[in-house]
């Protein structure tokens, strides 16, 4: 039998209220493009959900996952780049997922198929889009040129060039300055850059005590848990962390160690940590799914994270035009990807979408080595207003850093790549 | 087993597929509870089976009022929480007793 015709013959059996037939879904294909926070939560959670009737390839060019979260921690010192890796063996092992070690370059939302590097082709009947985020290298001048030389690392996708970064500030002389800066919001990583300048004033106040961190923020303030960064840099990293708002860099030239800024004076670093403006990752932009923000994000449906542009394609995780307060990290992303992967199950067993999506964020933060702040909220979809919102009451911060939070983010950490590979 | 229970206006004859209900026949609310409960898998773990030795309790096979209490004490703050408070306002009463009782039907 025609698997469409059975679709609207489950669809059918759904309106008079039965149970819907396991079978409907079976043998139904979805490619999932990116093995991220979102992309691999997504392809485990429409395998658990369908009671494994659903065929899953998930298209990723690592070989192995390397988390961002906590990858501030390698650059800092006190962690290794094994403690936040894992394999995507065990999506195969555990959950029969396909995987496909290769690099999405194209998508014909026509013909419902992506072609792969390798130049092959897989056909999908949905297709979930987790490519995370572009850095646009052309928003700072001479940021191209530097990257390619290897003198400035942006280290926002976590992997070599997290250990280059690391290799620079193990280079730099004790005395040096460290200056990381700050794209304007929205960005990946909301707290980020400021856990990022925590850590290097760890690894500076042990190390290098003489060194400083210069944060250049584009922003007014600090964008995520100001009070708890700025109260952390105040009494902890009183000699080392210097904070500059309204600063946003235009050019950089790693080879005077100079950094340039829109209203700003000069400024000279050893260490140049430019973060640039961030997009949704190339493989939407080249399938017209940024439709929104003059182009950089993605419009979805929030109650599915079917994209607004394409029928049948899900956009998840950074590439998405967020909700109100709904942060760019990896615990979100999975949770975008656990109702996208809903509503796949859900369109392909022929029933009814989730009336009330949730979703919850956790962004743990490292002062140092052990002690840990956070941020969390509850967001609840309004099926009237057809986005997410906090829901009222729910969520807030750290009454300030302690090792107890510690331990509930290495456990967080942990706990959250067994839920997306494991 | 297949039986034709109407035609459509194209003259298609279409064949529905009436399977048994089984344990694992995927229905709409269970599909909503399953995602609802996945809210808490970051921390707690994957259907609420936490890691080993981990610093934040499994939910999987705990009592559903249980859970509902616990719950219900985060939210007006009569046990103490980094963070449990805060995520606890997020959910209705409503939903807080459909996840207990998915977890309690979990094994540990």
């Amino acid at each position: 039998m025609d698997r469409r015709l059975f679709l609207q013959a489950s669809a059918a059996l759904a309106l008079i209220g039965s149970s819907i037939p396991a079978r409907a879904m079976r043998g139904a294909k979805v490619v999932v493009i990116g093995g991220g926070y979102g992309g691999a939560t997504a392809a485990k959670y429409i395998r658990m959900l369908s009671n494994q009737q659903i065929d899953v390839t998930l298209v990723e060019p690592n070989k192995e996952f390397i988390s961002c979260p906590l990858s501030n921690l390698v650059i800092g010192g006190s962690r290794k780049i094994a403690d936040i890796s894992r394999p995507y063996a065990t999506l195969t092992k555990n959950h029969g997922i396909t995987i496909a070690q290769d690099y999405a370059t194209a998508i014909d939302t026509s013909a419902r198929t992506v072609t792969l590097a390798s130049g092959n082709t897989l056909s999908y009947d949905k297709l979930v889009v987790s490519p995370g985020i572009d850095l646009n290298m052309t928003s700072i001048d001479g940021l191209s040129d530097a990257y390619a030389s290897g003198q400035i690392v942006q280290a926002w996708k976590a992997g070599p060039e997290t250990l280059a970064l690391r290799k620079q500030l193990e280079a730099m002389p004790d005395g040096g300055v460290y200056a990381i800066t700050i794209p304007e919001a929205p960005f990946r990583c909301p707290p980020g850059p400021y856990e990022r300048a925590c850590q290097v004033a760890w690894y500076f106040s042990k190390f290098k005590p003489k060194s400083k961190v210069l944060v250049l923020d584009a922003n007014q303030d600090v964008v995520s848990k100001p009070g708890l960064f700025k109260k952390a840099w105040a009494e902890q990293y009183k000699d080392i962390i210097e904070y500059r708002n309204q600063h946003k860099a235009i050019a950089v030239s790693p080879k005077d160690g100079l950094i340039k800024f829109d209203v700003q004076g000069d400024v000279k670093a050893d260490v140049i940590n430019a973060l640039p403006a961030m997009r949704a990752g190339v493989i939407a932009q080249r399938t017209g799914l940024t439709n929104m923000a003059n182009g950089r994000w993605c419009g979805v449906n929030y109650q599915s994270f079917e994209s607004a542009v394409v029928k049948d394609v899900f956009v998840i995780g950074d590439s998405i035009q967020v909700a109100p307060l709904m942060p760019k990290s990896g615990h979100m992303a999975n949770n975008h990807a656990k109702v996208a992967a809903a509503a796949i199950v859900a369109q392909l067993g022929g029933m009814e979408p989730n009336p009330q999506p949730m979703l919850t964020n956790t962004c743990y933060s490292f002062i140092d080595d052990k002690n840990v702040v956070h941020v969390a909220s509850v967001h609840e979809y309004l099926n009237t207003e057809r986005t997410f919102k906090v829901v009222a009451g729910s969520g807030g911060v750290s009454a300030g850093p302690t090792e107890r939070e510690g331990s509930y983010a290495n456990n967080w950490a942990r706990t959250i790549w067994s839920d997306m590979l494991e | 087993m297949p039986i034709n229970i109407f035609r459509t206006g194209s003259g298609f004859g279409l064949t529905l597929f009436i399977m048994s209900a089984s344990a694992n026949a995927t229905d709409t609310q269970t599909l909503y509870t399953q995602s609802l409960a996945a809210t808490c898998a970051n921390c707690h773990g994957t259907q609420g089976k936490s890691l080993k030795d981990p610093s934040v309790p499994g939910l999987a096979g705990r009592p559903s009022a249980y859970i509902i209490e616990q719950m219900q004490a985060f939210k007006t703050g009569t046990r103490e929480a980094t963070i449990m408070h805060q995520i606890a306002k997020g959910y209705t009463d409503e939903q807080v007793k459909q996840m207990a009782e998915y977890f309690a039907s979990q094994k540990p």
